[in-house]
C-alpha cells in the first residue's frame, strides 16, 4: 500500500509537470507564428479564439482526424517508432529542469550531463524517420541533420564545460545557485552567443533548418509523415526548442533567480522568472527565424567546426587560466 | 531491494537480448539499432550501480556520437540492401571460423580477467583513491583522473588524436580543379578590382573580356 501511494504520488508529480509543458508547447507554436508574422508586417493566426490563441488546438484537432498514411515500401516498425522517440525524448528531459530551489522532479547529481545526453539522443528520431521512409528526400534530410546535430553538439559540450568550470558541480540546482551574484551571461557572454547559435542548429531551426529545407528537400525527414505522426514530430521539435531555451536560461541567465537579487522583484515567484527567461529566449529564436536567411550546407559545417569549436576551446583555456590565476576555482570539497 | 533486483534483471535481459539481436538480425541497420539499445541498457546498468557519470558519458559518447556515425556509414554504404546471410549461404560463411576463433579468445581472456580478479586484493590500496560517502562519483573520478592517472589520461588523448589525424591523412585526396570559397578574398575585394570605367569612342566600341 505504501509503495502504491508512493507510485501514485510520483505519477501525479509527472503529470503536473508534463501537462503544462505540453500546453506551453502548443501555445509557443502560436507565439512563434505570431512573432514571425509581426516581423513581416502580417497578422498571423488571429481567427480562432481571442488573438488566435486557440489556433494550435484547432491544428491539433485537424491532425488527429487526418488519416495516417504509412508508405508501402517503408520499414513500418521504425517508421512508427521515429515520431514516438522524438516526442518521448523531448518530454523526458524536463524531469531535471529546476523551476525553483525545491521544485524539481528529480534532482540528480549529473543533471547537466543528463540534459546533454537526452538532447544528443534527439537525432535518432530524425535519422530513423528519414531512413524508414525509404525515399530520397527524407533520407537526404536525415543524413544532413545527423551530421549537423553531431557537429554542433561538440561545441555545446565545450560551452557546458566553460560553465561547469565556474560552478564546480554537474547539478542543475547548483549551477543556478552559483549565479546568485552574477549571471554567467556577463562573464561568459561570447559563450552565450555561441550557445544560442548552436542551439538553433541543434534544434534544426532557421537559419540552420537544412534537414527540412523546403526548396531542396520538400520537407526533409517529415515528407512521408501525415496526421498525428506528423504532429508528434512537430510537437517534439517545439518541445526540444523550449528545452534548449530552458537550458540556456539555466546555464547563463540564472534560472529561477530574479535579476541581481533585487528584493522588490522577489514578489514574483521563482518559477515565473524561469518561464520569463525561457519565453525571452524563445522570442529571440522566433525573431531569428524571421530575419535571417538560410545557410548553405558547407557554410554551416564550416561555422560549426572551424569557428565555433576552436573559439569555445580557447575560451575554456582562458576561463580555466583566469580562475586558476585569481584563485577563484570553486572548491566544494 | 526487490525493486532494484527487478530493474537490474529488466535492463540486463534487454541488454543480452539486444546483443544477440545485433548479430542475429538480417538487416544491418536493424543491427545498429539493436546495438544502440544495448548501449542504452548498459548505461542504465551503470547508473544503477551508482556510476552515474560513466552511464551518462556512455550515453553521450557512444549513443549520441559513435552510434550515429555507425548508422551514418551503414546507411550511406547501402549495406542495408545486402542482407546478412552468415549462416545461410555457403559462399559468405568462409569468415565464420575466424570470427569464432577471435570470439573464443576474447571469451577466455574475459574468464581469465574475471577469475584473476580475486588474486589482486590490494588493487584498491595501490592508489590514493579514497572512497567516501559524501563525495559524489563524478568528483572522486575527477580527483584521481587528473592527479594519479594524468599520464595515462593524456596518453589516451594522444592516441585518439593520432587515430584522428591518421584517418584524415588516409582519406584526404587533393582534387584538381576544386573551387573553394575564401571569405578573406571576398571581403578584401574592392570596387577597383571589379569595375573598370572606359570611355567608349563612337562607332568603334571597346574590347571587353581581355
Amino acid at each position: 500500500m505504501e509503495t502504491l501511494n508512493l507510485l501514485f504520488n510520483e505519477i501525479y508529480k509527472i503529470l503536473f509537470l508534463l501537462i503544462p509543458v505540453l500546453v506551453t508547447v502548443a501555445m509557443i507554436v502560436w507565439l512563434d507564428r505570431r512573432v514571425w508574422a509581426l516581423v513581416q508586417k502580417r497578422r498571423g493566426p488571429n481567427v480562432v479564439g481571442p488573438f488566435g490563441l486557440l489556433q494550435s488546438l484547432a491544428d491539433a484537432l485537424k491532425y488527429i482526424f487526418k488519416e495516417i498514411i504509412i508508405p508501402a515500401s517503408s520499414n513500418k516498425v521504425i517508421f512508427i517508432l521515429a515520431p514516438i522517440i522524438t516526442m518521448t525524448l523531448a518530454l523526458v528531459a524536463w524531469a531535471v529542469i529546476p523551476f525553483s530551489e525545491n521544485l524539481v522532479l528529480s534532482d540528480i547529481n549529473v543533471g547537466i550531463l543528463y540534459l546533454f545526453a537526452v538532447s544528443s539522443l534527439g537525432v535518432y528520431g530524425i535519422i530513423m524517420g528519414g531512413w524508414a521512409s525509404n525515399s530520397k528526400y527524407p533520407f537526404l534530410g536525415a543524413i544532413r541533420s545527423a551530421a549537423q546535430m553531431v557537429s554542433y553538439e561538440v561545441s555545446i559540450g565545450v560551452i557546458i564545460i566553460n560553465v561547469l568550470l565556474c560552478v564546480g558541480s554537474l547539478n542543475l540546482t547548483d549551477i543556478v545557485l552559483a549565479q546568485q551574484n552574477t549571471w554567467f551571461v556577463l562573464p561568459l557572454f561570447p559563450m552565450f552567443v555561441i550557445f544560442f547559435i548552436s542551439a538553433l542548429a541543434e534544434t534544426n531551426r532557421p537559419p540552420f533548418d537544412l534537414p527540412e529545407a523546403e526548396a531542396e528537400l520538400v520537407a526533409g525527414y517529415q515528407t512521408e509523415y501525415s496526421g498525428m505522426m506528423y504532429a508528434m514530430f512537430w510537437l517534439g521539435e517545439y518541445a526540444n526548442i523550449l528545452l534548449m531555451c530552458a537550458m540556456g536560461s539555466i546555464l547563463f541567465l540564472g534560472g529561477w533567480l530574479s535579476p541581481f537579487d533585487i528584493e522588490i522583484l522577489s514578489f514574483i515567484p521563482a518559477p515565473f522568472w524561469l518561464i520569463f527567461k525561457i519565453l525571452f529566449l524563445f522570442i529571440l529564436f522566433a525573431l531569428v527565424k524571421a530575419i535571417v536567411p538560410r545557410y548553405r550546407y558547407d557554410q554551416l559545417m564550416k561555422l560549426g567546426w572551424k569557428i565555433f569549436l576552436p573559439f569555445s576551446l580557447i575560451w575554456v583555456v582562458l576561463t580555466a587560466g583566469y580562475l586558476l590565476y585569481f584563485n577563484l576555482l570553486p572548491s566544494q570539497l | 531491494m526487490v525493486a532494484h533486483a527487478i530493474f537490474f534483471y529488466f535492463f540486463s535481459i534487454i541488454a543480452i537480448i539486444s546483443a544477440i539481436m545485433v548479430t542475429a538480425s538480417r538487416n544491418t541497420v536493424h543491427s545498429v539499432f539493436f546495438l544502440i539499445l544495448d548501449f542504452i541498457s548498459i548505461s542504465c546498468l551503470f547508473i544503477m550501480i551508482g556510476a552515474e557519470f560513466l552511464g551518462m558519458i556512455m550515453l553521450i559518447v557512444y549513443v549520441g556520437a559513435v552510434a550515429v556515425l555507425f548508422l551514418f556509414v551503414v546507411m550511406m554504404l547501402n549495406v542495408a540492401q545486402q542482407k546478412n546471410q552468415w549462416f545461410g549461404s555457403s559462399k559468405s560463411s568462409s569468415h565464420i571460423p575466424i570470427g569464432l576463433l577471435v570470439s573464443l579468445i576474447i571469451f577466455f581472456e574475459l574468464i581469465i580477467v574475471v577469475g584473476g580478479w580475486q588474486y589482486k586484493p590490494d588493487l584498491l590500496n595501490s592508489s590514493t583513491i579514497t572512497v567516501s560517502e559524501n563525495i559524489s562519483n563524478t568528483h572522486s573520478l575527477g580527483n584521481v583522473l587528473y592527479t594519479d592517472y594524468i599520464h595515462l589520461f593524456q596518453i589516451s588523448g594522444m592516441i585518439l588524436l593520432v587515430a584522428m589525424i591518421g584517418a584524415i591523412v588516409l582519406t584526404f585526396r587533393e582534387r584538381a580543379g576544386l573551387k573553394r570559397q575564401s571569405y578573406i578574398n571576398q571581403i578584401s575585394r574592392e570596387r577597383k578590382d571589379g569595375i573598370q570605367l572606359v570611355d567608349v569612342p563612337s562607332k568603334k566600341g571597346v574590347k571587353i573580356d581581355v
